[in-house]
């Protein structure tokens, strides 16, 4: 083990790492304010919440702060991790006002609500800290952080036998693939004989380890990695997990803790694995991954009857596409990620918004029982077929720039095959978003349908994230900047 | 207004559906006045449009460039010449024709007049965008309200109709987007020296590198860009949307799909492909000529075979525009100011023939050839009009199908005698189509079970005879079109064959 591992930190290394701080500590005090104040949700809801907006003012204020590393190597905070923070805190933010004005989470017969919004708070915290490990031993810790976190959040209903099917497969695919992962990290220790990064990368570099434990590490790495993603094969625990947990709950997964298993596989892959691409050309294995993971989960996704199980195929095959930006090892590939992963937020949590929001009342993810919509709840639907044409990548939403700055970027490196087999996924998935359409506009509600109110707390949350996704795809510039300044000073490229 | 001409054609529908989403449901009347406005005010300036257009030059004109996303060099770029013109005039046209041939629409009143507005602002925006990616997001924004168009407001088949149309030209349009992306990383803004969307710059071959200078590319570019218009045409094998999408729609949206989204495709071959890759247009000339006739013939027999009125007029259109793309391959200044005269033409009547069938459609609730008869004793000026429309769309002379469709055998001939023979077998076969239908309903012995059907209407009327003035004009004296286009097109074809 190197010898700057023992370095005793610093106090004032906490400086770089208050939007971490915050949120863990936002997560002991809603705890606490569970405790105190039982049966009165809104204490913990507040105190988390509170906590989320400050990490999210404090992440945006630190977006500009030169690169540090702290405690020793484990972490560094660069203008990637400083992207993330923010990304994250949003999601959070966004999460947690969903949830409040959810039933599955709100409801009569709940009795763990003030725990729900603790343990977000811990996510957000440990998410946060993925996008910033830089030693195998963070990297673990951080990722195992959020799993545990994501296995009891799955579990929430605890008197649903769905959802407890849900978090029990989730627990074990869980821990096949981080056990999986972690003989992957050992081998690497014993090729390298470092922990830290920037030791592998050096070892690497000077030549160490022969091609076949090389990809033998990469396989076993990426089975732990994409399985946070949802990548094919590692995607089966993901519709079944999104269909039995809370909605809420899913469409945190589908966004969270999959941007921050992106955060972690850029930071390792540049950092670390780069030199060794002339021995294991890994880039070759993910470009087949991604063919895959689109292919798949599109094709599986036409067949859906479920809105979640539907939603959940259709964020596998964002994995695929972002997949895509990931193997370019350019700038333009990382600033399309990047920025796909912010308009990916936008849009899918709006998505599940919807669901939610009708959840509430229609106590069904069926699509049929969507039927009519179009004209049952005008502007909901409206809004909801906005999100679905981002989702596809229609012009002018910002589904569109995202996936036009991937395929761009995808073309640039002259991977046009990749680009081919890109453009007709989105075709496909084309077919199943519209069903949702479909199901809304055409097809005429039954004469018992019931009434469709949306909490007001929901409208206007699907207001603030349709309107971001419509006008991002109209002008874009501020934000693209924001994802381009994240990676101008990422040392790896 | 006058300095942003084509800003306000391409918005003014945006803005009347903004007003009209805001208005609430109840006022249905009004929702109709303010698109009928909201069309008026695009038909107003392509007047303007037509009156101020300098026929002398084969320049952009009416211009407008401002910078959109600076550090990806995206600009709006606006700007009509003389291939463009006849398009925004036809589209302008149609549009406000179609809200008043809307009127009776009484489902959702709200919905389909903010759509129907918006899906003119995307055509709109396709004839006159001069940067490639403001092209494509026209090009893209139409299919939203087209899919709602259909699949709401269409037939008992509205939703396979609607998926179709959408996947079909998605999966077109996707292919255009590589292209754009390879044209944009491979041409070089003379100015700055950097990457560009700019049509203009992409059309010069002197900015063109890195792997367009590579043959094989350029055919697979070509190809990319080809299918994805052909899919628009639709040139055969690729019209497999058209019938089921035109016979499902409501009238208007039939009128809209036939007489304008059609010419979007050949419009894209001659403002992008042709321009952007001459060498692969010259080289395709004769795959070109070969699909032209197979569109000609196969759409008139399957035409022949129908019986179902509208699914006739659909299949008619993929025959009609078989002959734009013969003119277009004829690679000389006749064959492609035919070419585009034909899709301006083929605009015209077969909005009319579209609008003669929703006419009867709306009386009779139903539109097979074979359950009517003798119509013509019952409704004698709807008759009158509608064979206008149809001896129109066989080409008789004096009427303005036969002169552009004459200008295509003319100009094919010379350059594919064999292919343009075939093809003139088309005006036989469609001849046999065209009258067969007129007999069957419109001659014979009286049905009585329509002995109660009332004439066409003063409404009816109204959108019909304007665009049966054109018709005839255009028949007599085609100058008025032919001299917008003349120079630009001219320009066009010295640049691709030299």
């Amino acid at each position: 083990m190197s010898m700057d591992m023992l370095q005793i930190p610093d106090w004032s290394d906490l400086g770089g790492f208050l939007p971490e701080t915050v949120m863990f500590g936002a997560f002991l005090l809603a705890l606490l304010g569970d405790l105190i104040a039982r049966r009165r949700p809104a204490v913990p809801f507040a105190i988390a919440l509170t906590g989320a907006l400050t990490a999210l003012a404090l992440a945006i204020a630190g977006l500009d702060t030169p690169e540090r590393t702290i405690l020793g190597d484990l972490v560094v905070v660069d203008g990637l991790a400083a992207f993330f923070r923010v990304l994250f805190a949003l999601v959070a933010v966004a999460t947690m006002l969903i949830s409040w004005a959810s039933e599955e989470i709100m409801g009569r017969s709940r009795e763990n609500k003030g725990e729900y919004y603790a343990l977000i708070a811990l996510m957000t915290g440990g998410m946060m800290v993925m996008a910033e490990a830089r030693d195998l031993l963070m990297l673990y810790l951080s990722l195992e952080l959020v799993s545990l976190s994501s296995y009891v959040m799955a579990g929430y209903m605890r008197n649903s036998l769905r959802a407890t099917e849900a978090s029990l497969k989730y627990v074990i695919f869980g821990a096949v693939s981080s056990g999986v992962m972690l003989y992957g990290l050992s081998l690497l220790y014993g090729l390298t004989g470092s922990l830290t990064y920037v030791g592998i990368r050096d070892a690497l570099a000077a030549g160490a380890g022969d091609p076949l434990s090389l990809l033998t590490v990469c396989v076993l790495l990426l089975a732990g990695l994409g399985y946070k993603i949802a990548m094919v094969p590692f995607h089966f625990w993901a519709p079944d997990v999104y269909e039995g947990a809370p909605t809420p709950v899913a469409a945190f997964f589908s966004v969270g803790p999959k941007a921050a298993g992106f955060a972690m596989m850029i930071r390792f892959f540049y950092t670390t694995m780069q030199p060794a691409i002339d021995r294991v050309d890994w880039r070759l294995l993910i470009a087949v991954l991604s063919v895959a993971t689109m292919t798949y989960a599109n094709l599986v996704a036409v067949r859906q009857t479920n809105v979640k199980r539907l939603l959940a195929y259709s964020s596998i095959a964002h994995a695929g596409y972002l997949l895509m930006g990931f193997l370019m090892l350019t700038a333009a590939g990382l600033q399309a990620i990047l920025f796909y992963l912010l308009v990916y937020a936008l849009m899918n949590l709006g998505a599940f918004l919807f669901v939610i929001a009708l959840n509430n009342s229609l106590k069904s993810e069926h699509i049929d029982d969507y039927a009519g919509l179009g004209f049952r709840s005008p502007w909901a639907a409206a809004m909801m077929i906005v999100f679905l044409f981002s989702l596809t990548g229609l012009p002018p939403t910002a589904g569109f720039i995202g996936k036009f700055y991937l395929f761009a970027a995808v073309m640039q490196e002259g991977w046009y095959w990749l680009a081919i087999v890109g453009v007709l996924n989105s075709v496909v998935s084309l077919f199943y978003y519209m069903k949702i359409a479909r199901t809304m506009y055409f097809t005429k509600a039954p004469a018992d349908a019931p009434a469709v109110p949306i909490a007001p707390l929901h409208y206007v949350m699907m207001v603030l994230l349709a309107a971001p996704t419509l006008a991002l795809g109209l002008y874009w510039g501020g934000f693209k900047d924001l994802a381009d300044r994240a990676i101008q000073h990422f040392t790896a490229i | 207004m006058a300095d942003h001409l084509l800003s306000w054609m391409t918005f003014a529908p945006v803005i009347g559906a903004a007003v009209i989403a805001g208005l609430p449901g109840r006022y249905k009347d009004l929702t109709k006045w303010i698109a009928a406005a909201a069309t008026a005010v695009p038909l107003l300036l392509a007047v303007q449009l037509f009156l101020q257009f300098d026929r002398t030059t084969a320049d952009m004109q009416f211009t407008e460039h401002y910078t959109w996303i600076k550090s990806f060099n995206i600009e709006y770029f606006m700007g009509v010449d003389g291939l463009s013109v006849p398009m925004v005039l036809l589209t302008a046209l149609l549009s406000f024709l179609c809200i008043i041939a809307s009127w009776r629409i009484e489902k959702a009143v709200k919905g389909y007049f903010s759509l129907f507005l918006l899906l003119e602002a995307g055509m709109m925006g396709v004839f006159c965008a001069l940067d490639f990616f403001l092209f494509y997001v026209f090009w893209e924004v139409m299919l939203l309200p087209m899919y709602f168009l259909i699949g709401i407001w269409g037939g008992p088949r509205k939703e396979y109709a609607a998926i179709k149309f959408f996947l079909y030209t998605l999966a077109g349009s996707v292919l255009m987007l590589l292209a754009m992306i390879a044209f944009y990383y491979n041409v070089k803004d003379p100015v700055t020296g950097g990457h560009t969307f700019n049509m203009l710059h992409m059309m010069d071959q002197a900015n063109h590198g890195g792997i367009l200078d590579l043959a094989n590319v350029r055919f697979v570019i070509w190809m990319g860009l080809f299918i994805g218009f052909a899919i628009k045409v639709p040139v055969f094998p690729f019209h497999t949307w058209l019938p089921d999408a035109h016979v499902e729609a409501p009238t208007a949206v039939s009128v809209i799909l036939a007489g304008v989204l059609l010419k979007m495709g050949t419009y894209g071959l001659l403002r992008i492909s042709y321009p952007m890759l001459p060498d692969q247009a010259v080289g395709f000339m004769v795959p070109m000529a070969i699909l032209g006739a197979v569109n000609i013939l196969y759409g008139a027999f399957c035409a022949m075979a129908q019986t179902d009125m509208k699914k006739l007029v659909a299949y008619s259109s993929v025959s009609h525009m078989g002959y734009v793309l013969l003119g277009m391959s004829a690679m000389n200044e006749v064959g492609i100011n035919g070419a585009v005269l034909q899709m301006f033409n083929h605009g015209t009547i077969t909005a009319m023939m579209f609008l003669c069938v929703g006419v009867i459609y709306d009386r009779a609730h139903h539109r097979d050839i074979n359950g009517f008869g003798g119509l013509g004793l019952q409704m004698p000026l709807y008759t009158t009009v509608f064979s206008f429309a149809l001896f129109a769309a066989v080409g008789l002379p004096g009427l303005s199908g036969f002169v552009s469709e004459a200008m295509v055998f003319i100009g094919a001939f010379p350059t594919h005698r064999t292919i343009t023979v075939v093809s003139a077998l088309g005006i036989v076969v469609g001849a046999a189509y065209v009258l067969w239908m007129l007999q069957r309903v419109f001659l014979g012995e009286k049905n009585a079970k329509y002995d109660s059907l009332p004439e066409i209407s003063a409404r009816e009327l109204f959108t019909l005879v304007p665009i049966g003035i054109i018709v005839l004009v255009l028949g007599v004296y085609p100058m008025p079109v032919l001299d917008l286009m003349k120079v630009s097109l001219n320009h066009l074809i010295k640049v691709v064959a030299g």
